[in-house]
């Protein structure tokens, strides 16, 4: 039985303390953001869309936004594929799965700040890292000064977000039911089949949304490059947020307004997709 | 032994390699000075040759660097102490915030429900860059530059635990909230009788996957905490730095230390707030 929910302004009183902080705490400040994105910052006077002309043609912001992409368009189907394979395995074990499962969850509870001690030794060019390449013959890097300081960072978030990820794979594939898969066996489907014909069909909806909210997840990211590397990194892991940050530093104004309002486009319309799937 | 073990066996090995970070930590921390310093000669020492190695068992351990951060460092306590206030202060905050407004978006009608809800979802979305200029212009205009407020009170109003919190209080049976009302139950009891109590798992879920993030905090007091004084431990351990190595392993486990046991002892709710977070039901 479907209770029709009458209109009641109580509701909104609930809401009511909540709503006063996120107005004056989050809300309204942006919007304050997006007004400044149009005025200059030295002169105060309306400038229309300079800012982000200036913004666009900003080496600085050219290149974080083509290394934020290549971070993007290299870790997403990596975590993605990495954290599906486990999930696989996992799938239905119950109870010896679920130790493993604990050991890839583990990451996300350690703080940046434990292992950033770790990085620096690991990936030192007289690291630990290079000392073991160089016990089995092979030429090590100076991780951190050269393109690698990008794979570094890469291996960084997947350390960290592979078992956020096999939980909501681990999800979907709860979500199939069992007899989709006992029918399919009595037709004599075998393993492939049933992987290609049920599994990854059935997880496409799985797939989108961990899809937006490992992008999402990946802005996390910068803690790690930030502690390891220093407001100025190799040139290769330059991303958006160091540049906010430095524009931050330098009271950058306008340029951070512009970028701001540009990255939070985009945000929305990725959230908005999301959105979608789940209505 | 069928495919299928074989793999299982294999992510546990894969598995225990992403456990090693925090293996290496533990046995650093239980060496003594001279032995860290020894293992890490190549990197402590510019010129010298060789590379760093490591030991995962410690060769003579000893837990002098632990007393020597306890008993010879109180900077060391303030920051800790400062990390428990910024985690503690913005979970009531937000528990404070969070749990009437969920209530109000699952359980009532109002106008303009859906539009606020998307907007509480898209503020959500909001890594903590976009945001960076707006917090600052307002914690300047307040007067909340460097002070553990100015840290607390945007967090506080998140609206990710409204968002998490709303999944779950819609889970509860209409029914069972009518059937209280007949019973001349208010609006506010139904939530004390009901909502907490069948939300719980919701609430815990909220508790530890913010205590992970906000114990972990580094962007918004390396941005509006000069003072270093106020400083939480994220942003005091990388200054450390690599020389006084010791030390250094031995704040980092005690940092991690929280948090593992907020994840030892909250896994299961972990790991229902991170599917609620992400799929419709």
């Amino acid at each position: 039985m479907k209770y029709r929910r009458k209109t009641q302004w109580t509701g909104l009183l609930w809401i009511l303390p909540s709503l006063l902080g996120v107005g004056v705490f989050i809300f309204f400040p942006f919007l304050d953001v997006v007004r400044r994105s149009f005025i200059g910052a030295v002169t105060g006077d309306f400038v229309g869309l300079a800012n982000y002309r200036s913004l666009f043609t900003n080496r600085a912001f050219l290149l974080a936004v083509r290394n934020t992409l290549r971070f993007l368009g290299i870790c997403i189907p990596l975590l993605l594929g990495l954290s599906l394979l486990p999930a696989l395995l996992l799938d239905r074990q119950r109870k010896r799965g679920q130790l493993v499962k604990s050991l890839f969850l583990f990451p996300m509870a350690v703080p940046v700040a434990s292992v950033v001690l770790l990085w620096r030794t690991l990936f030192h060019s007289q690291g630990i890292l290079n000392g073991c390449l160089s016990r089995v013959s092979l030429a090590g890097r100076d991780w951190m000064n050269t393109g690698g300081a990008f794979w570094v960072l890469v291996l960084c978030y997947l350390w960290r977000n592979l078992g956020y990820d096999m939980v909501l794979w681990l999800a979907g594939l709860a979500g199939i039911p069992d007899s989709l898969y006992e029918a399919a066996k009595v037709d004599g489907a075998g393993k492939w089949v049933l992987f290609w014909y049920i599994t990854l069909p059935n997880l496409l909806p799985s797939f989108f949304t961990i899809s937006v909210l490992s992008l999402l997840n990946a802005f996390k990211v910068f803690r790690e490059a930030y502690l390891v590397a220093g407001s100025y990194p190799h040139e290769s892991m330059y991303l958006l947020q160091h540049l906010f940050n430095n524009w931050y530093r330098d009271l950058a104004l306008d340029k951070m307004a512009a970028g701001a309002v540009v990255s939070a486009v985009v945000i929305f319309g990725l959230s908005l997709c999301l959105k979608r799937l789940w209505d | 032994m069928s495919g299928k073990n074989i793999g299982l066996l294999l992510c546990g090995l894969l598995g225990i390699v992403f456990l090693l970070p925090v293996c290496f930590l533990a046995a650093g921390s239980l060496m003594g000075r001279r032995e860290v310093e020894e293992c890490l000669a190549p990197i402590l020492w510019e010129g010298s040759e060789g590379y760093a190695q490591w030991r995962l068992f410690p060769q003579y351990p000893t837990l002098r660097s632990y007393v020597q951060l306890l008993l010879d460092s109180p900077g060391f306590f303030v920051m800790f102490w400062n990390s428990v206030k910024l985690a503690l202060g913005v979970l009531a905050g937000q528990m404070l915030l969070g749990i009437p407004a969920a209530w109000g978006f699952a359980r009532y009608e109002f106008p303009g429900k859906r539009l606020l809800f998307t907007i509480y979802m898209l503020l959500m979305m909001l890594p903590f860059q976009v945001r960076m200029l707006s917090d600052y212009l307002l914690l300047d205009g307040l007067g909340l530059l460097d002070s553990l407020w100015g840290i607390i009170l945007p967090a506080a109003c998140s609206t990710f635990p409204v968002f998490l919190l709303y999944r779950f209080f819609c889970g509860i049976p209409e029914a069972l909230l009518e059937a209280a009302r007949l019973d001349g139950a208010g609006e506010i009891a139904l939530l004390f009788y009901f909502g907490l109590p069948l939300g719980s798992p919701g609430i815990i879920s909220v508790l530890v996957l913010g205590f992970l993030e906000y114990w972990n905090l580094i962007e918004q007091p390396l941005a509006f905490l000069k003072d270093q004084s106020l400083w939480p431990l994220a942003l005091f351990l990388p200054e450390i730095g690599v020389k006084e190595a010791g030390i250094a392993f031995v704040a980092s486990v005690i940092a991690l230390l929280p948090a593992a046991l907020a994840f030892w002892a909250g896994q299961d709710y972990l790991e229902q707030g991170i599917i609620a977070s992400a799929t419709k039901e």
